[in-house]
Parts: structure tokens; C-alpha cells; sequence
């Protein structure tokens, strides 16, 4: 098990210092000013050279924001954000690059830094033996880069900053967007609808097989700025795409918001694969600073026999309020949620999925792995249900836990629905914890106390692993360990 | 090769080990005999470093050098096996990956280089033949549905590919039919060699007919209190363990 050794090895090289992404780095930026108003959002929108209807579209989601209220019925305590005190815009002084060359170095070496391939030349030219992976690099609230461009539009894949799509492919985005989530879907969903600012957009043509993965790589760099993120996947019929995205954040003592909004949608005979390793900044072992994770993603499987995949390695935030979900609406449509949420320090994580069967023989598949360590509270919350039409519909959920110590907590919070007599739905459920008499058995074979939990824990999620594309995996593989630092003993 | 000396142990407040003594010289096998709550286990525990356990007084010199400040995988990796009476399992890691995991952190912590893979999986298919442990058994979880005699068999296994020093074999033989009794006891005494011994602790003389020990202990009262040969066991095994019990009464 080489992965195995290498998530040794990598623990071994850390210091007591565990987020080894909480690097700041110096840039001018330009931002917009502090608090949301109509203005902030017309500034935005002009930003980005927006056409009238993306405007309008914005107005109307802050007018309705305005109305709404932040939802509490998650697990999670937190002193609430204050939203007249986060920026909502800010983007490297330098414009946009239109070139890898033109990038600010500084944010050239930040990516660097976190191991990002943005240089794609090497690549190609074979200098840096890196996995072919296109990059759009998001800092802050604009993109910085994506790779790849040209050879992706040979296969007629669209893969590039919403903003840019925005204004070239207008009816492309107009109707898709918000047709997943709808503007008015939750609270930070219609936030996030008035002042996204940048993310990524993919259109996969039909029948086509997007020659390589695609990645969006999140990094919140700016104080006391919010990141909201807009992504749009559509997948054409008979089309297939594989999209992994990544998120760090620097350190710091104060929250900061994260309100992304995902959107796939899958025609018929299409499949997405979505894989997330989320590693954002979970704030110290006393709860201080540290993200806020309320992310509203959503798949719609739109056509039939199409297939959506999400897959998550959530490690990160101080908060995770996060249910990628799928709504099988085609015939013979199916969902599948693989998870694993690691929560430690003072970390809350309350996180699952919504599998929505409308359409005839629809199936999905949940399998959640909850690993809770030091003082941090852990729920599973889901919602399995059938429409009347949804005959023949069926699901099967196995939601394990793993408490690791006596001072966390794992709930489980399973909702089913069936108004069709036909569905299946199978619901399997475990709770465990590591026991002082496995790590002394493990110890006295000769594995050390963090050895013996990385193996522990390792066999725990590998159901999920084995999902992730294989560079992935030894990646996720290895931050679960590094999450986990320090929790035994 | 071990050296226990004047060994005193409390756990909760409760005293266990009495200063107890005992040596067991290189190559040698020397079995612990004695009645329930003699403090046998205890002292495998505390060989092994099993935190709970306070350790009041004493020493355990392994080649000289004392082990008790060691961690339990430093003792590990010093030569201390521990093969438990109750093995744990530990689900979803493979069998061989976790016999991999530990065989590798054994060889790093000794500053020995790490086992290829096609090294590694020819000793253990060598070693697990001898104890008949099949190929499925080897792909399963560890010790995940194993049945009592499996487990046993998966401990002489693992004390087979770390090939430590000191062997200590705490009721090794309870829960074994004869065949499986047989099977674990010729595995152990193919590992008999020079630059090795074992502390054999067992309540019945039955695993001594398979295991023969140079040297039989009676353990009473947290300490040794009658040393002799293999004949001991035999008449522990006639006359029970009455006498002895007497004196814990006195």
C-alpha cells in the first residue's frame, strides 16, 4: 500500500503547525466596498462588463435577499455573519490574463505553492510529467487562469470563467442558469445569486468524452472577504465529464464566508462526475476563525438514462452547511453521493444529500463516512424521496460514523419520503469508535499512535476513496491523516 | 536476554505484580502456570506497555537495556511480540496491508529499509502456508469473522514475519480445538531458535505437551513462587493449583 506510506510519511513531515495552507499572499487588490447594496451589486455586474439581463437577474435575487432569513435548523452554532462587514468583490489589481505569462507572478507562486499545475506548457511540452488536469484557478473573487483552453475547444468543450461566459455564450447560460438551484432556492443561494462573482462554466457538447479532467482550484486570500462562487456544468446528451475542485484559504482569526452555488445538469445518456476535496482554512483548536462552508450544490439529472456522481472530502471550515444533491427527473436517471466528512478542533460539520426520484426506474446510491475527532460535532442529514410517478424508484444509504476520543459527537439525521408504493429505499447505519484496545494491538505490532489511527481510519473511508480519480486519492488520503493529527493520543 | 526484576505493578490502586523475578535466557522457552487472577496477564500487558497499568517499582532489561520508558512500538520494534489471548479486529484494513504497515514501520524504526512488495508477499504466502492460512483469509479484513482458532493462527503468523525476540503467548491455546492446538503450536516451534525465547503463559498443561518448555513457572500472588522443568507442569496438572491458592489465603 504505497498511499498508505505516503500518508505516513506526510504526517511525519508535518509540524504541529497542521494547515500547511494558511500562507497569506501579498497582492494589491481592488475591491469593491464593504457591505451589499444595490450599488455593490451594479459594481459587480459592471466589473465583469455584464449584459443588462445578468443585472437585472442580480437585482431581483438581492431584492428577494433582503426579505429572507438566515436558516438555523442545521446542527451547527455559530455567532452570525455579519453581512454588512465583508467585502464583496475583490480581484488582483491586474486585469485579467490573457496568458499564463501575464499572471501577477505572486499569484503564479501561490498556486505553486499549493501544488496547482497551472503551467500547462511544461506539460505539453513534456518537461513536468504532471497528470493532464485543465485549470481554472479562482483567487478571491475572479478567475486568474485556466488552462488547457485551446485543446479542450478542439473537442468542442467550453471550460472557462462564468463571467467570460457570461458575455460569449449568453443564451448558454441564460438558459441554464438557475434552473438548478433557483434563485430564490435558500438564503445563500439567493445571496450568492446577486453578487457571484466569478467560477467556472463547462459545456460538454453531445456525445463527446471531455478528453481530460477538468478543475477549479478556490483560494480566499483577501480579509474579511466573502467567496461566492458560481459553477454551471452541462453536460450535452450522450456527453461525459469528470470536474474536481479543490479550495485553501490562509489562516486567519475571523471568519470568512464562503456561499458558493453549483449547478450540473445531465441530458440524456450524459454523465457527471463531480469530485470536491474541500480543505478550507477550519479555523484553531479553540475555534477561533476558520471558514463558513454554506454551499448550495445541486445536480439535475434532466434527461434520461443520465448520471450524476458527487463525491466529497470535506476536511476543512469551521462550519460545513453543505448538501450536494440530485434530482432524477429523467427515466432510468441515477444519483450517487459518496462522502467523507472529517471534523476535529472545534469543528462543525453538518452535511448529506438530497436524492429527489420524479422519473420511472431512478436509482441512487449514499454512502457517508463521518469521522469525528477532538471537541467536533458531526451530522449526516438526508433526504431520500419518491414522487408519485417514481415507479420502480430505488435507493440504498449506509451512513457509518467513527468518533475518535470521548468529547465529539455523531448524529445521523435520515429523512425517506415514498408517495409511490413501487420504491425501494434500504437505509444501513453504524456507529463506532476507535478503541484504546485496537491502537494498543496496532502499537504493539510496531505502528505508532498516528500510524495506527491512519490505518484505522484509512479502512474506515476506503469505500469512498475508491471513488475519487487516483491522484485524488492519495491527496484525500493524505489530508484526512494531516486532519487528524493530534487526535489521539 | 530478559531480566524482570523485582517487577511491582498496581492498576486502580490494586496491586497486581509483588516484585515479582524472572529470567528467561536466550533461545530458551520458559512457560508461566498458575491460577486465575496470578497477575499472568497483567505482566504479558506490561511487557508489552499497555498504558492503565502503573508501573511501582522494577525493571524489564531486554538485552540489558530496560524497555519500560519505551512506547509499545518502540518495545515492538526492539523484539517484544505480544500474541494475544484476545485478538482485535480491525475492519476494513486488508489483512496484508496491515501486515505490510507493521513489518514496514518495524524495519524503519530499526533504520532497515522497507520490503519490496514481491518480497513481502512471498514470505507471508511462505509463512501462512505453514499455518494453513489460506489466500481468502489473507483478503479479508484483519481478524474481521475470523473464527477463535483463525485469529490465533493470524497472531503466529505475525510473530513469524516480525521475527521478534521475545515472544510472550498469553493463553495462546484457550478457545483452540486439538487441530488448530496442533497447527499453533508447530508453528512455534518452528520458530524456536537461537536468539529467541518465549514466555508461555497458560492455565493447562495440554498446550506444554505440544510446546515442550525448557523451564516451568508457578505464578501466585503477583510473583513467581516455584521454578522447575517440564515435569512441574505435569504435576501442576495432577495436583491443581490448591496449594498455591492456600498460600494466597495465608
Amino acid at each position: 500500500m504505497p498511499a498508505v506510506q505516503e500518508t505516513i510519511d506526510r504526517v511525519r513531515s508535518i509540524d504541529l503547525d497542521q494547515y500547511k495552507y494558511g500562507f497569506e499572499t501579498t497582492i494589491e487588490m481592488e475591491k469593491s466596498e464593504k457591505g451589499i447594496s444595490e450599488d455593490v451589486v451594479r459594481f459587480i455586474s459592471a466589473k465583469k462588463g455584464e449584459p443588462e439581463w445578468m443585472l437585472a437577474w442580480r437585482l431581483e435575487a438581492y431584492k428577494r435577499w433582503q426579505t429572507m432569513k438566515e436558516p438555523d435548523w442545521a446542527r451547527v452554532e455559530y455567532d452570525k455573519v455579519d453581512y454588512k462587514n465583508i467585502y464583496y468583490y475583490a480581484a488582483p489589481k491586474r486585469p485579467a490574463a490573457m496568458s499564463l505569462d501575464e499572471i501577477d507572478p505572486e499569484i503564479l507562486k501561490t498556486y505553486e505553492k499549493l501544488g496547482i499545475p497551472l503551467r500547462e506548457v511544461e506539460v505539453l511540452e513534456g518537461i513536468a510529467p504532471e497528470r493532464r488536469v485543465a485549470v481554472d484557478a479562482v483567487f478571491d473573487s475572479v478567475s486568474v487562469a485556466t488552462t488547457f483552453k485551446a485543446e479542450l475547444s478542439k473537442a468542442g468543450v467550453i471550460f472557462m470563467p462564468i463571467s467570460e461566459a457570461i458575455r460569449e455564450y449568453p443564451d448558454l447560460v441564460r438558459k441554464y442558469l438557475g434552473s438548478v438551484v433557483p434563485v430564490t432556492d435558500n438564503f445563500f443561494a439567493t445571496l450568492n445569486s446577486a453578487v457571484f462573482s466569478d467560477g467556472s462554466f463547462v459545456y460538454i457538447p453531445p456525445g463527446v468524452r471531455c478528453p481530460m479532467e477538468l478543475s477549479t482550484y478556490f483560494r480566499i486570500n483577501e480579509r474579511d472577504t466573502g467567496q461566492f462562487e458560481r459553477t454551471l456544468i452541462i453536460a450535452d446528451k450522450g456527453s461525459y465529464v469528470s470536474y474536481l475542485e479543490g479550495c485553501t484559504a490562509p489562516k486567519r482569526d475571523d471568519n470568512q464566508l464562503h456561499a458558493a452555488v453549483v449547478e450540473l445538469v445531465a441530458l440524456d445518456d450524459a454523465e457527471i462526475k463531480y469530485s470536491t476535496v474541500q480543505n478550507w482554512y477550519p479555523g484553531d483548536n479553540e475555534g477561533k476563525g476558520g471558514i463558513y462552508n454554506f454551499v448550495t450544490k445541486r445536480g439535475d439529472c434532466r434527461g434520461n438514462n443520465s448520471k450524476i456522481s458527487w463525491t466529497q472530502v470535506e476536511t476543512g471550515s469551521a462550519i460545513t452547511w453543505k448538501y450536494p444533491s440530485c434530482i432524477l427527473r429523467g427515466d432510468n436517471s441515477r444519483g450517487e453521493f459518496y462522502s467523507i466528512a472529517v471534523s476535529n478542533g472545534m469543528q462543525q460539520v453538518d452535511s448529506g444529500t438530497k436524492m429527489i426520484h420524479l422519473g420511472k426506474n431512478t436509482t441512487s446510491r449514499i454512502i457517508s463516512k463521518g469521522i469525528s475527532a477532538g471537541r467536533s460535532q458531526n451530522t449526516y442529514r438526508g433526504l431520500v424521496s419518491a414522487h408519485r410517478k417514481a415507479t420502480g424508484a430505488r435507493n440504498f444509504t449506509n451512513c457509518d460514523s467513527l468518533l475518535i476520543g470521548d468529547q465529539c459527537g455523531a448524529h445521523t439525521v435520515p429523512y425517506i419520503e415514498s408517495k409511490n408504493a413501487s420504491a425501494q429505499f434500504e437505509h444501513e447505519a453504524t456507529t463506532s469508535k476507535i478503541s484504546e484496545d485496537q491502537m494498543f494491538y496496532c502499537q504493539q505490532r510496531g505502528l505508532s499512535n498516528e500510524e495506527a489511527t491512519a490505518l484505522i481510519v484509512n479502512g474506515f473511508v476506503r469505500d469512498v476513496l475508491q471513488q475519487l480519480p487516483m491522484e485524488f486519492a492519495v491527496e484525500a488520503q493524505k489530508l484526512i491523516s494531516i486532519s487528524l493529527e493530534g487526535s489521539v493520543g | 536476554m530478559i531480566e524482570i526484576k523485582n517487577l511491582t505493578v498496581a492498576i486502580e490502586d490494586k496491586q497486581i505484580l509483588n516484585g515479582l523475578n524472572l529470567t528467561v535466557n536466550d533461545g530458551e522457552v520458559a512457560a508461566i502456570m498458575g491460577p486465575n487472577g496470578s497477575g499472568k496477564s497483567t505482566l504479558s500487558y506490561v511487557i508489552a506497555g499497555k498504558a492503565d497499568y502503573e508501573v511501582l517499582d522494577g525493571e524489564i532489561l531486554l538485552d540489558g537495556v530496560d524497555i519500560l520508558e519505551m512506547s509499545p512500538d518502540e518495545r515492538a520494534a526492539s523484539g517484544v511480540f505480544l500474541a494475544f489471548q484476545y485478538p482485535l479486529e480491525i475492519p476494513g484494513v486488508g489483512t496484508m496491508t496491515f501486515l505490510k504497515a507493521t513489518l514496514n514501520a518495524q524495519r524503519r524504526a530499526r533504520g532497515e529499509g522497507e520490503l519490496s512488495t514481491p518480497d513481502f508477499i512471498r514470505k507471508v504466502n511462505g509463512a501462512a502456508e505453514k499455518l494453513e492460512i489460506n489466500k481468502e483469509m489473507l483478503r479479508r479484513a484483519l481478524n474481521v469473522g475470523f473464527s477463535g482458532g483463525e485469529k490465533k493462527r493470524m497472531e503466529i503468523l505475525q510473530m513469524a514475519l516480525l521475527e521478534p525476540k521475545f515472544c510472550v503467548l498469553d493463553e495462546t491455546d484457550s478457545g483452540l480445538d486439538i487441530d488448530a492446538l496442533r497447527i499453533v503450536s508447530e508453528g512455534v516451534n518452528a520458530l524456536r531458535a537461537k536468539g529467541r525465547s518465549f514466555l508461555v503463559i497458560t492455565h493447562y498443561q495440554r498446550l506444554l505437551d505440544y510446546i515442550v518448555p525448557d523451564v516451568v513457572h508457578v505464578m501466585s500472588q503477583g510473583r513467581i513462587v516455584k521454578s522447575g522443568d517440564k515435569d512441574l507442569a505435569k504435576a501442576l496438572e495432577a495436583s491443581g493449583y490448591a496449594e498455591y491458592r492456600t498460600g494466597e489465603a495465608a
